[in-house]
């Protein structure tokens, strides 16, 4: 049988899934913890606390700065040092709360048992319910854009939910955060999906996986096949499959329609196994957001691993516990290699988005000399959003705003298979991005005089 | 014969009647330009540069005719061409002379090589804007130069490059013609216009850091910790501190260079000064140095 898989475009870039089969590890307790205001998309949230204040893991750092907007929780206990600035992913120095570590001693309304907790069991729980305890708890994506996850569930008006797709594809090298998630907590990620299915009101959920984690799309399959409700969809292996956009193509064949549209808008709410396990123990455990798997990786790392980690641990830690830094050139990057972001330090803490810590060596991290575009358009048989990135990075670096946001430049998702599949080495998404962040202050200053 | 007639006595009328209707047109829907537009922007140095503030000098001519009009062009005035350019402009409009103070690209960073470590490699897209755009580039500082040359590029006069060795951009001031059109390039805007000055001569902070001084000075050594010295020092209450930035108020400036020398950075800086004098020790060896010259002459 043909797996399904989205329609548009793709690339198929080496696997590098090195840490695939070793099991989550427990990691250790940082000294002192680093918690950004800034860890989702939107408003940075408000700190409740003040330097000298005693927290506990779980204990409320600082409320939702807005609407669009998530609390942070504390993921140790310990002293508040200072709430100051330091360097976040972004290499600039953001606004962050700052805990001394001292013990490890948890709030008490949080429920540490190992015993699973059914839908079934728990009828008061109602739609409302369920999602203003995912507001509460400060779930966002878990797949690394961070959205806060409560606001997928309420669709804008005309827009009317008709499935959960659950993202499981993890279509990124390297990163194996979720597939051991998958493995080591799939009880906890079907009631997740049981959640967020009655949160929007639908009774079809899909997960969907790609083929080179059959192990995983095995144990799902067995662990549903008593349940019509919920579909695991096998997928062809096919980057950057993990985006929305073409997760919904590819499970239900619907596409999105350009920006403003969101899948929501063809019936779709897509959420990541990280978010559906988050929503699971935020729901019926209590257990706000302060945890995540993260791997760590890379071809000379000397112990690479996938780690449960507290929120706020320096991923320099992290990187000494798998063996440290290797010998030679290293880029580090938040994330994966396609769409991670590059560190110019390691002190920058584990945040709420961040999946994997992927150290590139020597060569994989160096870029090759940019030559002349040679009009191959093998960039725009890749796109898997139709765009022409060519002609896209050409307006953007000569500054004309108007040619890329007529091509709809703002539909680009940043995936990088044009700037990957371009055997001129030419620096596509870099000029991209710059056109795409210059076109949307435009739109956004457009609408402001509205 | 006959068809020619027809033809030149058909071809004439449609002549004749266009002709009419063309003069009724040219009449009726005369567009009026003011002729001095023409004399004005002839004036103007025709580069375009559009450092007054107008798209190109066309612009500008059209703005200063209309201010000649209602009463008044201050306010007008084009840097490229300076005083001498604004003098035959107002003379041409019958205005008073426009006079403003000559202005002067300042590159407010010296985070050289040296003095500002680099703690990372950037291999992506070589513009200030998108390295800006992706994160706080190959220094610890998040607000100075990126040196990637943005402003060297938006120079139409050639006046600024970046020097290799400090890696930081500098300005030929007797190029720079004051347009600002390196200032709106730069995404981090650490170049600033600033007064000329007489002769030259200005004091201002090179840095544009705001981070606490522990945090500035990890970054970079010549970075404005916010200290407060040069507050104390001035006399004119030309300097202000504000998030943890030190900036001299061009206008109240005195030039006593007292704050340069309290400034334990060095990020305050004084050009175009002669050197200063001599101290009191030095100056004795030098008087000393001169009385044994003469007794040598003698001596011959």
């Amino acid at each position: 049988m043909k797996l399904r898989t989205f329609r548009i475009g793709g690339i198929h870039p080496e696997e590098n899934k090195i840490t695939a089969e070793v099991a989550t590890k427990v990691a250790a307790l940082p000294t002192q913890a680093i918690f950004p205001l800034s860890q989702h998309i939107g408003a940075p949230a408000k700190p409740v606390v003040a330097k000298g204040d005693k927290v506990k893991v779980g204990t409320l750092l600082a409320e939702a700065g807005g609407f669009v907007s998530a609390p942070i929780y504390s993921s140790v206990s310990g002293t508040v040092l200072k709430i100051d600035n330091a360097v976040d992913a972004t290499g600039y120095r953001k606004p962050c709360i700052i805990v001394k570590v001292e013990g490890d001693e948890w709030e008490e309304s949080i429920d540490r048992s190992d015993k699973l907790e059914t839908v079934a069991a728990h009828p008061e729980l109602t739609p409302e319910e369920i999602v203003n305890r995912i507001k509460v708890a400060g779930v966002t994506g878990m797949g690394g854009a961070g959205f806060p996850t409560f606001i997928k569930l309420c669709p804008p008006p005309g827009a009317k939910a008709e499935c959960v797709i659950i993202n499981g594809v993890e279509c990124e090298p390297y990163i194996t955060s979720d597939y051991r998630l998958m493995m080591e907590h799939a009880d906890e990620i079907l009631v997740g999906l049981d959640l967020l299915m009655k949160a929007a009101k639908v009774d079809k959920g899909y997960i969907g996986i790609e083929d080179n984690k059959p192990e995983a799309i095995r144990l799902l399959e067995e662990k549903t096949a008593n349940n019509p409700n919920v579909e695991i969809v096998p997928l062809a292996k096919k980057y950057p499959q993990g985006g929305e956009k073409q997760l919904v193509d590819a499970v239900i064949r619907r596409q999105v329609p350009a920006p403003p549209a969101i899948p929501v808008n063809v019936g779709a709410i897509v959420q990541n196994v990280g978010t559906a396990f988050a929503v699971y123990q935020a729901v019926m455990k209590n257990k706000p957001l302060f945890e995540r798997y993260t791997t760590v990786t890379g071809k000379k790392v000397a112990n690479p691993g996938n780690f449960l980690v507290r929120m706020g641990t320096p991923m320099k830690e992290l990187i000494d516990f798998c063996g440290g830094m290797p010998e030679g050139d290293n880029k580090v990057l938040a994330g994966g290699p396609m769409m991670g972001k590059a560190l110019t330090s390691t002190e920058v803490p584990v945040c709420k988005g961040t999946n994997s810590i992927t150290i590139l060596t020597d060569s994989d991290a160096r870029r090759k000399k940019p030559q002349a575009c040679i009009r191959c358009a093998k960039c725009v048989s890749v796109c898997p959003m139709g765009l022409e990135p060519f002609l896209l990075a050409t307006a953007s670096s000569m500054h004309n705003w108007e040619k890329v946001e007529q091509e709809d430049i703002t539909s680009c998702i940043e995936c990088g298979s044009c700037q990957f599949t371009c055997p001129a080495h030419r620096p596509l998404l870099d000029n991209i991005r710059l056109g795409k962040t210059t076109v949307m202050g435009i739109i956004r200053a457009r609408n402001a005089k509205k | 014969m006959n068809f020619i007639l027809i033809a030149l006595v058909v071809l004439g009328g449609i002549a004749l009647v266009a002709a009419v209707i063309l003069y009724i047109c040219s009449k009726k829907f005369a567009v009026h330009e003011d002729p001095r537009i023409g004399q004005v922007a002839s004036v103007l140095p025709g580069a375009n540069c559009g450092g007054c503030g107008f798209a190109g000098c066309s612009g500008m001519a059209d703005a200063l005719v209309k201010g000649a009009d209602s009463g008044s062009i201050e306010g007008l005035f084009c840097p490229v061409g300076g005083s001498a350019v604004m003098g035959q402009v107002a003379d041409l409009l019958g205005m008073a002379v426009a006079n403003s103070e000559p202005k002067v690209a300042v590159v407010r960073c010296n985070g050289t090589c040296e003095l500002r470590k680099r703690i990372a490699v950037y291999d992506g897209l070589k513009t200030c804007t998108a390295v800006n755009a992706c994160g706080a580039g190959e220094t610890g500082c998040g607000f100075g130069c990126l040196g990637c040359g943005d402003c060297v590029s938006a120079c139409q006069f050639g006046a600024i490059q970046i020097n290799p060795e400090t890696g930081l951009p500098e300005v030929d001031e007797d190029k720079c013609i004051g347009c600002g059109a390196c200032a709106k390039a730069c995404p981090r805007h650490v170049i600033e216009l600033r007064k000329k000055g007489p002769k030259g001569r200005r004091v201002y902070v090179r840095c544009v850091n705001k981070d606490k001084g522990a945090a500035a000075m990890k970054a970079c050594k010549a970075a404005c910790i916010g200290c407060g010295k040069c507050l104390k020092e001035c006399k004119f209450e030309a300097i202000t501190v504000e998030n943890n930035l030190s900036y001299i108020d061009p206008d109240k400036c005195r030039m006593c260079r007292k704050c340069e020398a309290a400034c334990p950075t060095g990020a305050i800086v004084a050009v175009n000064f002669p050197p200063r004098k001599p101290k009191a020790e030095s100056g004795v060896e030098v008087a000393t140095a001169a009385k044994n010259g003469s007794e040598n002459k003698e001596e011959a």
